[in-house]
């Protein structure tokens, strides 16, 4: 009896918790369609707002996927191999290394913003392109792509693998894309999607690097905010919300996955 | 098969490049710069001398505290109800509770203002009720909303983790021996989450310390050591202020985070 009312109590306490999160993203995207949020869901749904966002900021729609592809590919690229690497050897170095590299994770991106304005802002022609805020997405992403990669490899036996494989003549490169990539895959399929995710939302570092003609979506977001009617910043909102939350239920479904295997 | 270093070398190259270029060597000159000012390196005794670097340092530091245990509190008692029992809806239930996890500080900020703003949700009920109109969106109490916020789904997310490594059969031991259910929670539960509940409080604090977003868009009067920052290098062009400035929050956040890995070997990313 005891038990039932501990964990009707837990449960309500949960549900107020989620509701908390909850209730304001509905709000959120309600707002985003409705004629007049003062008057309420009454006034009206409208795709109004949501026409109005698309002319005034789907530039920084577009930009914000073409720098979160591109720091997916530059992540891959550099990460998975450096991943290997450090999976690889256990020395005192690699761990240094690898501390150096999650660097990111732990100092605030203002921090990291400045020290890159104040180095690069002199090269204009880099200051002023988007460039400028894809590698400033790239040192914050990377530390997730090695990390994911890395965690699934060191629980896999890729050393033995490796090794046999070897004795039967495969080559390096034949190995580590027929043995190493595909015993990863889990690791770079959930890094990826971490990258992309973060990417599209980074605003800390985003928004000290942008220029009036690099506005990200955050970026643009925050300019909403602070200048547009409600509706307005709303539906700008609901579209921002529409692109990442089919990679958090994806990251999630993923992570089940792993987790039951 | 003997470690092929060149090649291991040449692997591990782009990575290395790529940080020494745009992170090992901008933060080692961002701390010379921070002594360039025209106090030269006692730039960084400022945020113990300048009185509002010190107000924004306490400032920022007593919110992240109190936002780190609210936080650890609401989440562990979720997390473990969520570890601990199996029933219709629970997979939802964590889904709803996690998604918050990627939000930008910025978009926690507006969800705050629609909550507890002018024309908030927060606001309507409360009228409703006792006729009062409750806005508290642009003041503390709206840092602290964002900050519980986007730190709940980070901290039942490490308590879930530390608690799907609880012995049961300890409880049931314990049980049988006739320990009530808050001994049990007191002298079992709590010991055992111990090092997952230190590594989420120090992931929570470090969040909070260096949160920008969220701050930005509530603009409230309360300057957030991240607010200073940006103050100090936008509108007053201290760049050598705001370089001392960030290697310091810098330093708190690195030193937060590593004392949670030391402890408990494991991590969730902060963002925001």
């Amino acid at each position: 009896m005891r038990n039932k009312w501990l964990f009707r109590a837990q449960l309500i306490f949960t549900l107020l918790v989620c509701s908390f999160l909850i209730v304001p993203v509905i709000l959120s995207a309600l707002a985003g369609i409705t004629q007049n949020f003062f008057l309420g869901i009454k006034s009206g749904i409208t795709l109004h707002w949501l026409g109005e966002v698309w002319q005034l900021y789907s530039g920084t729609i577009y930009l914000s996927l073409l720098i979160a592809i591109w720091c997916l590919i530059a992540t891959l690229a550099i990460g998975v191999p450096a991943a290997y690497v450090l999976a690889k050897q256990n020395g005192k170095l690699a761990r240094f290394i690898e501390e150096i590299i999650v660097l990111p994770i732990a100092i605030p991106g203002l921090a990291i913003a400045l020290a890159l304005i104040i180095n690069y802002g002199g090269f204009r022609d880099f200051r002023t392109s988007w460039g400028f805020i894809l590698v400033g997405h790239i040192l914050y992403t990377l530390p997730f792509m090695l990390r994911s990669v890395l965690a699934v490899l060191s629980s896999t036996n890729f050393h033995e693998l490796e090794e046999s494989a070897a004795s039967l003549g495969a080559s390096f490169w034949q190995r580590f894309f027929t043995i190493i990539l595909p015993n990863a895959k889990s690791g770079i399929l959930a890094g990826a999607l971490m990258v992309v995710t973060l990417s599209i939302g980074e605003f800390n570092l985003t928004w000290m690097l942008h220029t009036p003609e690099t506005k990200t979506l955050p970026v643009g977001l925050a300019d909403s905010y602070a200048s547009m009617r409600l509706e307005v910043a709303s539906a700008y909102t609901l579209i921002f919300f529409v692109m990442i939350i089919p990679l958090l239920i994806a990251m999630q479904k993923l992570s089940q996955k792993t987790n039951k295997v | 098969m003997s470690p092929h270093y060149p090649r291991l070398f040449l692997l591990i190259l782009p990575a290395a490049i790529v940080f020494t270029a745009f992170f090992i060597i901008p933060m080692t000159r961002l701390i010379f710069i921070g002594g360039t000012g025209e106090n030269g390196w006692t730039a960084y005794h400022a945020i113990f001398t300048n009185s509002r670097y010190l107000y924004s340092m306490i400032a920022t530091l007593i919110l992240s505290f109190s936002v780190t245990i609210i936080s650890v509190i609401i989440s562990t008692i979720v997390g473990l109800f969520l570890v601990r029992n199996q029933f219709y809806g629970r997979d939802i239930l964590i889904s709803m509770l996690t998604f918050p996890l990627a939000f930008p500080g910025v978009v926690i900020g507006f969800l705050v203002i629609l909550s507890a703003g002018r024309q908030g949700l927060i606001g309507y009920i409360s009228k409703a009720l006792t006729g009062d109109k409750w806005v508290f969106a642009y003041s503390i109490a709206g840092l602290f909303m964002g900050y519980v916020y986007f730190s709940i789904p980070r901290v039942i997310l490490t308590v879930m983790a530390a608690g799907e490594k609880l012995e049961p059969s300890l409880e049931e031991a314990a049980k049988s021996l006739g320990a009530s259910p808050w001994q049990v929670v007191k002298d079992i539960i709590i010991p055992a989450l111990k090092p997952g509940l230190i590594a989420s409080s120090a992931i929570c604090f470090a969040t909070s310390m260096g949160a920008f977003g969220t701050a930005f868009t509530l603009a409230t009067n309360i300057d957030v050591l991240p607010m200073t920052i940006y103050t100090e290098f936008t509108l007053n062009a201290n760049i050598a202020g705001a370089a001392s400035l960030s290697i310091v929050l810098g330093l708190v956040t690195w030193l937060a985070l590593y004392i949670a890995r030391s402890l408990s070997g494991t991590s969730v990313a902060p963002a925001g």
